[in-house]
């Protein structure tokens, strides 16, 4: 299936919620919308990624500039993925380490809450 | 043999990724392991049609889909000269982590497909061909010929 992307605000934090494939065809459509997320100015972010069914190295890298964009603004980019077929690429990768990756939404905003 | 041709369109490399599992699934590679077939020719066919689109628009990504001997061999082929060489898995998952750090400039795909399909099939080889780079990858099949 296509992407299907929404976000909305949550406990002040804007959750993105990502539906579908992230390749090489949909991944400049994430990359359109953590750009425009942040040019308005929010800079916490949380990637919901439950419903992700197929991820990239194209989608692992606009994921990483979406980081690099808000980290530019002290925010943060938190995934949230339970998924084992989406988190091998992670490990492969060493991602792991750079991001924050949660089970639920609620937990993703709990541990952001309690950084600050 | 499945062989497959394509414009080197975005697009389409979800097409090769469908079709590179029901040829996997038909030669008898395990359910276990068809994630692995599928973004590991998602990876070798991103990369091909991204060289294609800056070296040679119009000519076509190849793939020959293979199961004999007891494996299921993808062989991913392209015509796009000068791409440079694959870097470690290692390598480029630092390159990543730099680049969220915010030391890294663009280019953040450089090589961490091919570094990616290193990790995800058993055999991998990368070899220049006249006309291009040809990633070739393979896992186990229990079928005979696909």
């Amino acid at each position: 299936m296509d992407l299907k992307l929404d976000d909305h605000l949550k406990d002040g934090i804007r959750v993105v919620d990502v539906e579908g494939e992230i390749d090489v065809y949909t991944a400049p459509r994430l990359r359109e919308l953590l750009i425009d997320l942040v040019n308005k100015g929010d800079y916490q972010l949380v990637v919901n990624m439950e419903k992700v069914e197929f991820l990239d190295s194209t989608g692992l890298g606009v994921l990483v500039g979406g980081l690099k964009r808000v980290r530019a603004h002290d925010g943060s980019l938190d995934l949230v993925c339970r998924q084992e077929r989406i988190l091998k690429i992670f490990r492969i990768t060493g991602l792991t380490k750079v991001f924050g990756i949660h089970d639920t939404v609620e937990e993703a905003i709990k541990a952001r809450k309690s950084e600050k | 043999m499945v062989e497959v041709a394509f414009t080197p369109l975005p697009a389409h490399v979800r097409t090769a990724r469908l079709v590179a599992v029901a040829v996997a699934r038909r030669s008898g590679v395990a359910d276990s392991l068809l994630d692995e077939v599928r973004l590991a020719v998602g990876e070798a066919c991103s990369r091909a049609v991204e060289a294609h689109r800056l070296h040679c628009p119009a000519e076509p990504v190849k793939i020959e889909l293979t199961a004999s001997g007891g494996r299921f061999e993808v062989i991913v082929t392209d015509s796009a000269p000068a791409d440079p060489a694959p870097p470690e898995p290692a390598a480029a998952a630092a390159k990543l982590a730099g680049a969220a750090a915010g030391n890294g400039h663009g280019g953040l795909q450089d090589g961490l497909g091919l570094a990616v399909i290193a990790e995800l099939a058993d055999d991998v080889k990368i070899s220049r061909t006249a006309a291009g780079i040809s990633v070739s990858m393979s896992w186990p099949s229990s079928a005979g010929q696909a």
